[in-house]
């Protein structure tokens, strides 16, 4: 059975920035990506970023994973990033089983275990909504993105959320037409700068709006939508039909963390973070001494904010180990101030009251 | 129904792979999953469910959901949207379960 000094799982914004800050501790550590590329859904995002320098702001999320892959490189064979590698199990004496390649199963014990897994994409009921043709608004972003295939000719949008908007403008980049972009709720949830840009080239964003229904045989032919009132109840006479060949779902997205339910961390359903999220330190820590958290795992945030969890998670998760920088007080300190900015006014309302509730 | 011009990307294209689906002859480029492959071959409906027998295309695009599932190579239950594309690989839609040969 190989051991490992740090385990990081996750290859994102958080497990990348979680690596290279332990490292740059001087722990050794092991990074498992499941994917055959590391970057998590950073390597999708052609948007530039906001926020603050430390966070790469003005970059686009695709040129950050090639700016911390290269900061990896640095640190040579004391970090090494292991792909095709899904973790499957956790068990109590920190061994997790690792199925590689679809094929190689095995066991890799670590003396401190770092999970940063992510988020997945939730999804919406309506009748046919499983009709080939309704994807994820992720899955049309890596399809679109990562492979440069068109995934149809017109595209009608649920949801006006950040990534809802975000991708409908990637769709438009892309010579795809969008023909509206709906959500339930009464306003729009997306930062404005992006839903205007949007509203600029002409896409209609229908607030109080809901999916009745999808048509089609094999594959999505049309959308039938209508307006709801403020208990989310569909107004009788109010259906619209779009003929439209895809129908994205961006209705938010659930934290990914079975794997520490499994190891037996304390869990808690915290509706502000999106889910049932592992309680945590101040300092990224789990109920279990020695496992940390980081990014949406912990509760569904940015990118922004995983990679500043991740710069304190893996610079805590070293001194565990006795890794403990001249400079740990000072650096601890300053991802901590970059997580109160990031988490501050009245966006950060919703994530600051789940973080109290899921504060050990 | 590839992207030819981006304002932003490039798409580095690898070399043609040749592949099947369900016995036609197909075309894709190393570095494309299977599932990406027949998308831009216009093939949206990859297997049909367990019990309604309804089309089934893929979801969530990172191996999380199981709705891409094939029979790839006599294999039964393959993520499409996560297994890449290789020379000679026989790809079927898959109906339910499928069996292990």
């Amino acid at each position: 059975m190989r051991e490992v000094e740090l385990l990081v799982i996750g290859s994102g914004p958080a497990g990348l920035c979680a690596a290279i800050s332990a490292a740059s501790s001087g722990a050794k550590v092991l990074v498992l990506e499941r994917n055959f590329k590391p970057g998590g859904q950073l390597i999708k995002q052609t948007h530039m970023f906001f926020g603050s320098e430390s966070q790469y702001a003005s970059h686009r999320g695709v040129d950050i994973a090639d700016i911390l892959l290269s900061k990896i490189r640095e640190y040579g064979d004391q970090i090494e990033i292991m792909l095709n590698a899904t973790a499957v199990g956790f068990y109590e004496d920190n061994v997790v089983t690792v199925l590689k390649d679809e094929k190689e199963y095995f066991k890799i014990k670590a003396r401190s275990i770092l999970c940063a897994t992510g988020a997945y994409e939730k999804s919406l009921a309506f009748p046919n909504n499983d009709l080939p043709g309704i994807y994820g608004a992720g899955a049309v972003q890596t399809l679109m993105n990562v492979y440069g295939i068109r995934p149809g000719d017109r595209v009608l949008m649920v949801g006006a959320g950040n990534i809802g908007v975000i991708v409908s403008y990637q769709l438009l980049q892309a010579g795809i037409q969008v023909v509206a972009v709906l959500d339930a709720a009464p306003r729009i949830g997306a930062y404005l700068v992006h839903a205007s840009k949007l509203a600029r080239m002409g896409v209609p964003i229908l607030t109080s709006h809901t999916v009745k229904e999808a048509i089609g045989t094999d594959c999505l032919e049309a959308a039938v939508v209508c307006e709801v009132d403020d208990r989310f109840q569909p107004i009788p006479g109010t259906e619209k039909r779009y003929d439209v060949d895809v129908m994205c779902i961006s209705v938010g997205l659930s934290p990914l963390n079975e794997l520490l339910a499994m190891r037996g961390v304390e869990m808690k359903y915290v509706p502000q973070l999106s889910g049932y999220v592992p309680l945590r330190t101040e300092y990224c820590e789990t109920s279990i001494p020695g496992i940390f958290v980081a990014g949406d795992a912990s509760g569904i945030e940015e990118a922004s904010s995983a990679m500043a969890e991740g710069y304190l998670a893996g610079l805590c998760a070293a001194a565990g180990l006795g890794h403990v920088p001249a400079d740990f007080e000072q650096r601890k300190q300053t991802y901590l101030k970059q997580l109160e900015d990031l988490r501050s006014g009245p966006v950060g309302d919703r994530i600051r009251a789940g973080m109290k509730i899921s504060q050990l | 129904m590839r992207i030819a011009q981006h304002p932003i990307l490039t798409f580095d294209r690898g070399k043609e792979i040749h592949f099947t689906f369900n016995g036609q002859p197909m075309t894709g480029y190393e570095g494309e999953t299977i599932a990406a492959a027949l998308h831009a071959a216009g093939v949206k409906v990859l297997a049909k469910s367990l019990e309604k027998h309804r089309p089934r295309g893929f979801y969530c695009a990172i191996g999380n959901c199981a709705s891409c599932q094939m029979i790839v190579d006599g294999e039964p239950n393959v993520r499409t949207c996560i297994t890449l594309l290789k020379e000679g690989m026989k790809v079927e839609t898959q109906e339910g379960k499928g069996k292990i040969q």
